[in-house]
């Protein structure tokens, strides 16, 4: 029993950490279907990290600090959208332009607000999310196998954790199953179509973009609201770009990158369980391995030897009208 | 980009645009400093104050412009060939293997003239090796260089705590670093080169990698503009389908050009750790590699454009510890943010200010041409 123990304890894990991924990655879904990279989903879910967190300190509800974390999120995804989509600029650039001016912009506003070093006062009971028990969770825990299951895999989670599990389908449904979705995945396919048929390519970018920001602000609160009690300078720590490598893995497809990012949370969870602890046949695995084991997997997908990832055809090129 | 502006003289083209984008991105970094609650004006008295003040501060200043010429470089080669190589940052870390290796081999028997050149060979060839696999990739399987230098940049983080922390740490130990070398592996400083101008150099790093960083300046005008490669790279770079159609053989060009941008990313590795630490640390690149998208982009990818943008990063980095220092409230990340600034309005909005200048210009010439009419009459 021991044996299964320990795999609920990682299981339980994996979840917690896969959240911010899964809402990172479903905001890059949105952009990239519709043809326009982001890279600066790191950039975005820090700026609402650090904007939930300082929002939630200084009025003390989670709501106004879940509302400010959007706010931002999507407010530099417009910045994003201004960029590549408006002014026709490269898109990577973009990204990693962002990604810069949120890293340093949350340290300076953070130490010059709240003189904490960076972050941001430690929130209250009230001011954060709390873990959500399903009825009967104590009583069932001693069952065997069904009972950690249904109490400490199933039950005990915080809110956005149950809203980023819903966004799968619900992403899944729009993408596939609205006019909106099919308009926008066939931007990212052949713009001039999309045009050509009458329909503001520019209008509909802007929207998937938004839609981007939507998401990433729910990744970012999740982790200063939920995962923690506030802000901590960088704390999204590579996230955005362990997103993005799990939604290249998923092939742009919404289960995929559920299950993307359930990989490679499940792989993070269990590098900080192995730490120092001997595997049999292997011998002891480098916990550097198990952390950069995410980023070689996409590179070795990327290259094809593993199936084979194809971007949206007019992903990164900015739409031009011919005339 | 796609869209074709009208055409602008040279000195607008390469002077006056990326200045204007240069204020605006100045103009924002103020508003920033603003909100903080301190005095812009103040911040960048500081910041020149701290750059150019002394002696010490000027070497200072060459000595992290050494560092960001190397990465501007790198990324500029790479963009010359359409590639858009933003993995600086790992090559440049994984390069510094090939400068411990080679400190930690000879530094205890050699003078330093012998270990520099092994350690550039070195560097280079990390840099290179890191660059590779993402430039066979591309070119060979198709992957995009953007997301695979991305996420090598990961996996040398990744390798490099683990060389650090398990491989070249030495024995008893705890610090995650090479130990310190010897003489040999010390580069001398350029302490004459500023004498030269009255200037004393003081506790300032600044170091002989600076000429080797101009030398590698000429060898990429050199490489670019006047061999047959860098002119296939030109056209790739500028229309693949014309480099395809002209027989270029795509993929080896591909290959090359990485290796040749990694292997300068590379060779950013020996202003650090023989110049300056004579020692392998944990992230010593600092996010140079990153710098250089900025630099390259400020510098439009010509070493010409790309010494003095190097230069102008210098002045941040050590101007910046400078507002750092004098107004605490204000710490180094206000040059994170400027240089995100920066890369914003210098790439990806490099074009918002043009039609207005273009706009400009027609009027100028309108009304010139007008005034010739006149006297004419």
């Amino acid at each position: 029993m021991d044996f299964f123990h320990v795999l609920v304890v990682l299981l339980e894990s994996t979840i917690r950490v896969s959240v911010p991924l899964v809402f990172a990655a479903l905001a890059g879904l949105f952009t990239e279907r519709a043809g326009v990279f982001d890279i600066g989903l790191e950039g975005k879910m820090l700026g609402a990290a650090f904007a939930a967190g300082a929002a939630a300190a200084v009025t003390q509800s989670v709501w106004v600090g879940l509302l400010a974390a959007i706010l931002i999120s999507v407010l530099l995804s417009l910045v994003h959208g201004y960029a590549s989509i408006t002014q026709r600029g490269n898109q990577i650039v973009s990204g990693v332009a962002i990604n810069f001016i949120v890293f340093g912009a949350t340290v300076i506003l953070g130490e010059a607000w709240f003189r904490q070093g960076g972050r941001t006062p430690a929130l209250a009971e009230g001011a954060r999310f709390q873990i959500i028990n399903f009825p009967g969770a104590d009583a069932i825990r001693e069952v065997p196998i069904l009972g950690p299951i249904y109490a400490d895999l199933l039950s005990g989670h915080f809110l956005l954790t149950y809203l980023a599990f819903a966004m799968v389908p619900i992403s899944w449904w729009i993408l596939y199953r609205t006019r909106f979705g099919l308009r926008l995945r066939a931007v990212g396919e052949n713009p001039g179509a999309v045009d050509t048929a009458g329909i503001s390519v520019i209008w509909l970018r802007y929207r998937a973009v938004i839609c981007c920001g939507i998401l990433c602000g729910f990744a970012g609160a999740y982790l200063s609201l939920a995962m923690t009690a506030g802000f901590v300078k960088g704390m999204t720590a590579g996230k955005g770009y362990i997103a993005l490598a799990a939604l290249i893995f998923a092939k742009w497809r919404p289960k995929n990158v559920m299950l993307a990012c359930l990989l490679f949370g499940f792989l993070d969870a269990l590098a900080i369980r192995l730490q120092g602890t001997p595997l049999p046949l292997v011998g002891q695995v480098p916990v550097q391995l198990m952390q950069a084991l995410p980023y070689i997997l996409t590179v070795i997908l990327l290259a094809g030897f593993i199936g084979k990832a194809i971007p949206p055809k007019a992903g990164g090129v900015p739409y031009v009208k011919e005339r | 980009m796609s869209t074709p502006y009208a055409k602008l003289p040279g000195w607008v083209e390469y002077g006056l645009v990326p200045l204007v984008n240069l204020a605006v991105a100045f103009i924002v970094a103020g508003l920033v400093v603003l909100l903080v609650g301190e005095n812009p004006f103040e911040a960048a008295y500081h910041l020149i104050n701290g750059a150019f003040g002394r002696g010490e501060y000027i070497g200072f200043t060459l000595y992290y412009a050494t560092t960001f010429i190397f990465t501007g470089l790198a990324v500029a080669v790479a963009f010359h060939c359409g590639l858009f190589n933003i993995g600086g940052e790992g090559q440049a870390y994984v390069g510094g293997i090939g400068v411990a290796l080679a400190c930690l081999w000879l530094d205890q028997t050699m003078p330093w003239y012998v270990v520099f050149p092994v350690a550039i060979i070195g560097s280079a060839f990390f840099g290179a090796l890191w660059a590779f696999l993402p430039g066979w990739l591309q070119a060979k399987r198709g992957s995009h260089i953007v997301i695979t230098t991305i996420m090598f940049n990961f996996i040398a983080s990744s390798l490099m705590v683990y060389l650090l922390t398990r491989v070249l740490k030495p024995l008893g130990s705890m610090a995650p670093q090479t130990r310190t070398f010897a003489e040999g592996g010390q580069l001398p400083k350029l302490d004459w080169l500023l004498s030269i101008f009255g200037l004393n150099i003081g506790t300032a790093p600044f170091n002989i990698s600076f000429l080797l960083a101009l030398a590698a300046a000429f060898a990429v005008w050199v490489l670019i503009w006047r061999t047959k490669f860098g002119y296939e790279m030109r056209t790739m770079g500028h229309s693949p389908s014309a480099a395809r159609y002209a027989g270029i053989r795509e993929s080896r060009i591909t290959v090359i050009a990485m290796m040749i941008s990694g292997g300068l990313a590379g060779m950013m590795a020996l202003n650090p750790i023989m110049g300056e630490q004579f020692r392998m640390q944990l992230d010593f690149v600092q996010g140079a590699g990153f710098v250089g998208i900025a630099v390259a982009l400020m510098g439009r990818s010509h070493p010409g454009g790309i010494i003095p943008a190097a230069v102008l990063f210098g002045v941040l980095y050590q101007g910046g510890a400078e507002i750092a220092f004098e107004m605490p409230s204000i710490s180094r990340d206000m040059i994170v943010i400027i240089q995100g600034l920066v890369i914003l309005f210098a790439g990806a909005l490099e074009n918002m200010f043009r039609p207005a200048i273009t706009r400009l210009f027609a009027m100028w010439g309108q009304r010139a041409a007008a005034v010739v009419q006149t006297k004419g009459a």
